[in-house]
């Protein structure tokens, strides 16, 4: 149990982390301060994911958040203005109470999940457990996520696969296809 | 004097590894974390990581954006491929069913097929994913200038 108490304080330490970098984003005005903030919360997240044993969540939001949406937004933001406008000092006192009232549901809330780890959870119990138990006779695959990913879960893999290639078809179309030439520009001129 | 040659230098010998480990995330997503999506954006990372330091030029010669636009489609392809293969690939009387890898090799005992499926796929999911992140950082890295140095 030793051991188990002092991940513990790492969680406290990650999460306290987490909150601060949350607040620098809100205060900050400037946008370049803000997309590298945005990167080491997700570092900061993934950090936390492996300590809660969610290795390959870990890994995929250090790629992608930490890595990919950062430089994305560095895009976007060389695309529009370097500061974003101060806000304004007018309180919005409904939506802080939208805000309280949320978080005091999801307060209420926490003495209903089942603790770190416990094998009763839904999460432990029923559909997870009998991947584990058929995965080595089935599917023959150490790391069992891929197992479900790829091959139980394929077709909903597939699906995915689908929705990021429509993202960049989304985004070619809005955009262009980043050739260099602007074709709508040189039409216009000619 | 090239301006940055620190930078240079080092994502020079930098950008190699970044590849062989994206490439070791995908070929050892069977035994730990990893897979198709991360190694994408792996090898994705590596080619920005060329086009932030050496700029969007050289990084358009070396990877040109059709090539980006050909491999999303592909991976999707590829991934639908194996699919539509294990339906054509039963036995008779078997029951047909799409993306059931059992049906890609006879050897039950060792899961072949399963093992020669989720490769397959995750090879599309990787070139879906890698194409797909290049080619959106192309869109948008393709409507401004290089970045300036005063920029950052």
């Amino acid at each position: 149990m030793m051991d188990n108490d002092l991940t513990q304080y790492l969680d406290y330490a990650l999460i306290a982390m987490l909150l601060a970098v949350g607040f620098a984003i809100v205060r900050l005005r400037n946008l370049f301060a803000v997309v590298m903030l945005t990167g080491v919360y997700s570092l900061l997240s993934a950090a936390w994911f492996v300590s809660l044993d969610a290795v390959d969540v870990a890994f995929t939001e250090a790629a992608v958040g930490a890595g990919i949406s950062t430089v994305l937004m560095l895009g976007a933001m060389l695309l529009t203005a370097r500061e974003s406008e101060p806000a304004g000092q007018k309180r919005h006192w409904a939506a802080l109470a939208v805000v309280a009232a949320a978080g005091a549901a999801l307060f209420f809330a926490i003495p209903d999940m089942p603790v770190y780890g416990d094998p009763n959870s839904p999460a432990n119990a029923y559909v997870g457990m009998d991947y584990m138990d058929r995965t080595p006779n089935e599917i023959g695959v150490p790391n069992v996520v891929t197992a479900v990913l790829a091959s139980y879960r394929g077709y909903d893999t597939f699906g995915e696969t689908v929705v990021i290639f429509t993202a960049a078809l989304g985004v070619m179309l809005l955009l262009g296809f980043g050739t260099g030439r602007r074709e709508d520009e040189e039409e216009d001129e000619a | 004097m090239s301006p940055h040659l620190i930078l240079r230098v080092v994502s020079k010998l930098l950008i190699p590894m970044i590849v062989v480990f994206g490439f070791y995330v995908q070929f050892h997503g069977d035994f730990g974390p990893g897979g198709g999506f991360q190694a994408g954006v792996i090898v994705a990372a590596a080619v920005i990581l060329y086009a932030l330091i050496f700029g969007m030029e050289e990084a358009r010669k070396a990877i040109p954006p059709v090539v980006a636009r050909i491999g999303a489609a592909t991976g999707v392809l590829l991934y639908a491929g194996v699919g539509v293969a294990t339906l054509f690939m039963n036995g008779a009387g078997e029951p047909l069913n799409f993306l059931d890898y059992d049906a890609l090799h006879p050897d039950q005992g060792h899961h072949t097929g399963q093992h020669y499926g989720i490769l397959l796929v995750e090879l599309g999911v990787l070139c879906t994913v890698a194409s797909v992140m290049l080619a959106i950082f192309y869109a948008f890295a393709g409507r401004v200038p290089d970045i300036r140095d005063e920029d950052w």
